[in-house]
């Protein structure tokens, strides 16, 4: 009698280990083994053609920050990359604001809806989604460029008499990037807020709160999960965008993703690429860190 | 002296197709530190005269004044009425004494005065112990009580009770009744009280408002409302009754005299102008079992029901509809009938009550 549980156990075990075994895999081959050969690149010298010289450098990693002056010789700050690291973090924090702005409405307006039509509201939000990123990049494109949609109606009306040079600028990155990331702010603060009780909203007016008190004391706290998760779902991506910034900024807004593009192209330059890209990772987890925390403490003062 | 509560040919239609009509031009006025109850199955259109009074939803039509003052105008967080929820509506990421304080925390009192008032309302619902306890953490009577206490805190000049103790087991409930009058009395707020529970109106209020369908059937004291039912569908909705065809012989300026199924006749007050045939209601305690010579009404004891401290007798009558009664057992009673027994129904002619159609 006292075999038939071990052998159970036993069986137990091996099956949970089973159903592991393709997260496991994938985890290994696809994430951690990718980011070690990044990692160990980015102590390499550059290769001619590209690729990597088996000669361990740490070039890379000090022209990540620092450059010497061509001219004299001496050492500075490397000013390119420090600003297209600050555009980085500027755009896509930006672009944060922006999709919680629009996404945060957007999802209540969806969640108050009667149960029917929400499938249906979630769907339009979705539809954009399943398209192809190029492609609605193109059709904002067409939409701002200087003889696109936006401007020809404008001059037509007579409210300007020159189009208005959106797209090559950061605006016309930012434009782009919320546009492409809206739906993952507005799918997860969804999430919350159908499971949220709108007879609470009820009970604070009933408590002599205005709708911006409800708004701030009673609907925010509750869906908190929801529009922390969708700031990062939008922040991360946003950080390392690629193709978003190539388009819309047409080469003369460069952010990260471009600039570690650029190393592995043309640059010809992989370590460099490489310690660019740690380094983006790097940025990606202190801005998580700090905003967690950040959000913790809010919810340790309220709660 | 003005009214707390007075509603004016008050309409409430949802949009649709067809459209619903909730509320058809009600009129009610609730005295200033009344324990008015609105009585009535689901779908009367109780709760909707409660969330027009609460500012949650807007009257199609008609007026709505607070001690004269017309709250149409208002949104609900100026109105100075507080709502207990039938679902509590407690904050869930609020602590018990952080939902209590919230009303006066929105109107903008000192922190000394929000702590003292806190302080004090959780002495007078028992909660102080569990202060800071979040209120997932609660029990629902628990929950019940932080939730009363949560309305009562900003003193509001009346309080609206939508069927709050309907989740409760059946004891705390008893409790609770006993609690909400005790608590009206002290703070002399005027308590709109809205429940299907019949009993729960009889015991607590000091008027009902009996509703069906979107209209008040009757208003008034527990007594009058049991006694003196104005139409079958109030008879039939609170307490028992029994139902009997009679006919008016004459009646003269409501003094009638009516012939029952049985030949025999009694004198009964009825409105002006009843004729012909006409329901009665008599409570089944109202009356007695006698031999058929005795009895205003004959028939044949089916059964009788033993229920501890009273005993039901179920009467065949000779039309063969069924009389119920109720007697109240003592230790040395017996009823003296067997089932089988031709027996007498007898009441004095005043308990029975002629009905409006």
């Amino acid at each position: 009698m006292a075999e038939i549980p071990d052998i159970t156990a036993r069986r137990a075990a091996r099956n949970r280990w089973l159903l592991l075994m393709p997260a496991l895999v994938i985890l290994l081959v696809a994430a951690s083994g990718p980011l070690l050969i990044t990692l160990v690149y980015s102590f390499l010298s550059p290769g001619d053609y590209g690729g990597v010289e088996w000669q361990l450098s740490f070039d890379a990693w000090f022209n990540v920050f620092m450059q010497r002056d061509i001219f004299d010789d001496t050492l500075g700050w490397s000013d390119a990359h420090l600003s297209i690291f600050w555009r980085s973090v500027k755009l896509s924090a930006l672009t944060t604001l922006a999709c919680l702005a629009f996404g945060f409405p957007t999802a209540y307006f969806i969640a108050t809806r009667p149960k029917k039509q929400r499938d249906l509201w979630m769907l339009l939000i979705i539809i954009p989604f399943w398209t192809n990123l190029l492609i609605r990049t193109f059709a904002i494109l067409e939409l701002i460029r200087n003889e696109g949609t936006v401007n020809t109606v404008l001059i037509a009306l007579g409210i300007i008499d020159a189009p208005i040079q959106m797209l090559f600028t950061e605006f016309s990155i930012l434009l782009g990037m919320v546009y492409v990331y809206l739906p993952l702010m507005v799918l997860p603060i969804y999430a919350s807020m159908e499971r949220f009780d709108f007879r609470l909203v009820e009970a604070g007016y009933d408590l002599y709160a205005t709708q911006l008190q409800v708004l701030r004391r009673v609907i925010l706290p509750l869906v908190k999960p929801g529009v922390i998760a969708g700031s990062i779902l939008v922040f991360v991506p946003s950080l390392g965008a690629y193709v978003t910034p190539r388009v819309m900024g047409g080469g003369n807004q460069l952010m990260i993703g471009n600039l570690i593009e650029l190393q592995f192209g043309q640059g010809r330059n992989w370590p460099l690429g490489a310690a660019l890209s740690i380094t983006l990772l790097a940025i990606v987890m202190v801005a998580l860190l700090a905003y967690v925390r950040a959000a913790g403490n809010d919810e340790a003062h309220h709660g | 002296m003005t009214n707390a509560i007075s509603a004016r040919a008050l309409r409430k239609v949802y949009p649709g197709n067809p459209p619903v009509e909730a509320l058809g031009g009600v009129e009610i006025d609730i005295a200033d530190n009344e324990f008015f109850t609105l009585l009535g199955p689901s779908g009367c259109g109780k709760t909707t005269i409660l969330r027009l009074i609460a500012g949650f939803e807007h009257p199609t039509s008609g007026t709505l004044e607070m001690f004269g003052q017309s709250l149409l105008d208002l949104p609900p967080y100026k109105r100075q009425i507080n709502t207990v929820f039938q679902s509590y509506a407690l904050f869930p990421h609020m602590t018990v004494a952080e939902n209590i304080g919230f009303g006066l925390e929105m109107l903008g009192r000192p922190k000394t005065e929000i702590s003292q008032t806190v302080g004090e309302m959780m002495e007078l619902v028992q909660m102080s112990h569990l202060a800071d306890r979040q209120t997932g953490q609660i029990s629902g009577g628990q929950q019940q009580r932080v939730a009363l206490a949560r309305a009562l805190a900003p003193k509001p000049r009346v309080l609206l009770l939508d069927e709050p103790l309907s989740a409760l087991d059946f004891k705390l409930r008893k409790n609770m009744q006993l609690e909400l009058k005790r608590l009206q009395t002290e703070t002399g707020i005027t308590f709109i009280f809205v429940t299907h529970d019949q009993e729960e109106a009889l015991t607590m209020s000091d008027r009902i408002a009996v509703m069906s369908d979107g209209a008040i059937r009757q208003i008034g004291s527990p007594r009058e409302i049991y006694d003196h039912p104005a139409d079958r569908f109030v008879a039939d909705f609170i307490g028992d009754t029994n139902f009997l065809s009679a006919d008016v012989v004459e009646n003269r300026d409501g003094a009638a005299t009516l012939r029952l199924g049985s030949g025999r006749t009694i004198a009964a007050r009825a409105a002006q102008g009843v004729n012909g045939r006409v329901t009665i209601a008599v409570r089944p305690e109202h009356a007695r079992l006698g031999t058929p010579a005795e009895g205003l009404l004959a028939g044949v004891l089916s059964d009788a029901v033993y229920f501890g401290t009273d005993t039901h007798f179920h009467v065949t009558l000779e039309d063969g509809t069924t009389f119920v009664l109720r007697q109240q057992n003592s230790p040395d009673s017996t009823a003296g009938f067997a089932t089988g027994d031709p027996v007498g129904v007898c009441f004095p002619a005043e308990v029975a009550q002629v009905l409006r159609d």
